[in-house]
């Protein structure tokens, strides 16, 4: 659409200014401020440079639950992509069960972050949950409380429960967009199933499967509440993901500038992704031609 | 293999020959058809059971969920949802989330509306940055506002209040609400406007008699979006937040006291928070998607 150039506009995007302004930008001032400060107690403050940004990048705990938080993020993405693709291609494309699938999958998308944590708590207990107590039954030494690698299994599979139908919504709505056309000119040159999938389906579905990986990599890199729910960052520090350093050290610790300056070095990561995401996104209205089949 | 293509050649008409091949296809790999049905069906038992087993055991008894392994309740009692709907200080849980998501959300969407409109209409300084800033605060991890938040929020004498949740959760609610009614009004073609204005309309006559009408479901849906982010959030939630304000997500780690955890109190509070979004749901599943990728679908 072409638009004018009004500059009067900015007095409709004032209200929204100052209300981002408030909620965002004087909190976000509060956190550079502490992180060039040290104090002793008293309120008293003192000028500190750039020592707690230097102490962050060197910290070793911080290194640690920044790849632990990679590493997660680098799982969720790796199953729960393929399983979405997968259900999205499986699901009806019209008629009443449609609405039955996207209903009951859109289910665990709208409720409280710290309920799904405990859902799965108490879902994966041996002693009053099925998942621990079928899975103890069948005798694997099943204990997310005290073996890490039990923690992570639950927490990724606590992920992919929670969010997997997210990438399948949006999966979908990029699949029911091909008109029907394209599948009839596959269905003459004789192409496989495959070859339906890799040219037509896929590359259809390329841009909102960008948006859905970039979604699903934000998010699971900025997640609190399900994990500190099911394990509290335990066993030890084995779940311990960035959001759960951070407020171990904000609000445990009070430790102020080093999670300043944590926050900080944080949010400039979130910032450069969301670059990414913001051209993906503006970029909509210029859908690229869907490419030939060859073959 | 050579029948429906000649049927899909033999001159029906447009949507009617699409469908009719590809009912014939479906027929000829009937096999096929129903192992594909399995996914679908399989991933929602998968979904499905952990919620099961938390309404199985809201309906359970402490005793029961304790002592032995029961697919459903033996003895169902409604013991646990009384517990909640009687003593204020459970059902108050409710009230206060209800009040600061309903506030959060009429704030979010009015403050959005004019703005979503300047986005799609016109281009002003700095329009691209703005627009780009105001993502940034919806990708924001909540963790590093949270001991801010509690600052700002102390300094103003606004801890424990509603007022304070709902403004918190602006931070990420409102460029939700702007980059979804945004793509909404992109679609709503300008020469409305234009016609408008020839008609005489003034601006404020012409937005809310003629435009939020032609929005009216782009309104509904970023009101669903700002409705469900604020319920689902709790750690700035709980931050802010003492006795007066406390959400009911908050109250639920009550349950865990010196004489061990109320499995079903804790199940019965958890299965009442799922049922808003339940009911909703149904209205917005077309929207689903479109809103999730903030208007771009």
């Amino acid at each position: 659409m072409e638009k004018t150039w009004n500059n009067k506009a900015w007095f409709f995007v004032l209200p929204v200014l100052l209300l981002v302004a408030f909620s965002a930008v004087i909190p976000l001032m509060t956190v550079v401020n502490y992180s060039v400060q040290d104090t002793f107690g008293n309120n008293q403050f003192f000028w500190n440079g750039t020592e707690w940004f230097k102490e962050i990048l060197t910290s070793e705990r911080f290194h640690d639950s920044l790849i632990r938080n990679l590493i997660f993020s680098g799982l969720i993405l790796a199953i729960e992509i393929p399983l979405g693709i997968i259900v999205a291609l499986a699901m009806p494309k019209k008629g009443f069960w449609v609405s039955v699938c996207l209903v009951l999958m859109a289910l665990p998308l709208l409720i409280p972050w710290n309920v799904v944590g405990t859902i799965w708590q108490v879902f994966g207990r041996t002693d009053i949950g099925l998942l621990g107590y079928t899975v103890d039954a069948l005798g694997i030494d099943y204990n997310y409380v005290a073996d890490p690698f039990a923690a992570w299994v639950t927490v990724i599979v606590m992920d992919v429960w929670h969010w997997t139908s997210l990438v399948v919504l949006l999966c979908y709505a990029g699949l029911v967009s091909i008109p029907d056309a394209y599948y009839q000119a596959a269905k003459i040159d004789g192409a496989s199933r495959w070859a339906v999938f890799r040219y037509i389906q896929l590359p259809k579905m390329g841009r909102v499967l960008l948006i859905a990986v970039l979604l699903r990599f934000m998010d699971s890199f900025m997640i609190y509440t399900e994990p500190f729910v099911v394990t509290g960052g335990g066993p030890g520090n084995s779940t311990t993901f960035l959001s759960i350093d951070l407020v171990k050290l904000a609000i445990g610790q009070f430790n102020l500038g080093e999670a300043a300056a944590m926050s900080l070095v944080y949010f400039l990561i979130i910032l450069a992704l969301s670059w990414v995401f913001y051209t993906v996104m503006t970029n909509a209205g210029t859908d690229k031609p869907v490419k030939e089949i060859s073959e | 293999m050579s029948d429906h293509v000649s049927m899909a050649a033999g001159g029906l008409p447009g949507e009617s020959r699409s469908e009719t091949a590809f009912r014939a296809r479906e027929r000829v790999k009937s096999g096929h058809f129903r192992a594909k049905a399995l996914i679908p069906i399989l991933y929602i038992l998968f979904l499905l059971v952990p919620i099961y087993w938390l309404v199985n055991m809201s309906f359970k008894t402490n005793g029961e969920i304790v002592s032995t392994m029961t697919l459903f309740p033996h003895n169902p009692t409604l013991k646990n949802y009384a517990t909640i709907f009687t003593d204020p200080s459970w059902y108050m849980g409710y009230v206060n989330s209800m009040i600061y998501v309903v506030m959060n959300m009429v704030i979010s969407v009015a403050a959005a509306l004019p703005a979503a409109y300047a986005f799609s209409r016109y281009r002003f300084l700095g329009d691209k940055h703005l627009f780009f800033w105001l993502l940034t605060n919806r990708m924001a991890p909540p963790a590093v506002f949270a001991l801010p938040f509690f600052q700002l929020y102390s300094a103003f004498g606004l801890i424990d209040t509603h007022i304070a949740v709902a403004l918190a959760h602006c931070l990420f609610n409102v460029p939700l609400a702007v980059w979804i009614l945004e793509g909404f009004m992109s679609g709503v073609p300008k020469e409305i406007d234009e016609t408008a204005y020839i008609d005489g309309y003034s601006f404020p006559k012409f937005f809310f008699k003629i435009f939020m009408p032609l929005i009216a479901s782009g309104i509904g849906v970023a009101a669903f979006f700002c409705f469900m982010f604020s319920w689902v959030e709790l750690l700035l939630a709980r931050t802010l937040t003492v006795t007066d304000a406390k959400p009911i997500a908050a109250i639920m780690t009550r349950t865990v006291s010196a004489a061990g955890i109320d499995w079903g109190l804790l199940a019965a509070a958890g299965v009442l928070t799922i049922i808003p979004g339940a009911i909703v749901i149904w209205f917005v599943r077309n929207y689903i998607a479109k809103g999730f990728a903030l208007g771009r679908v």
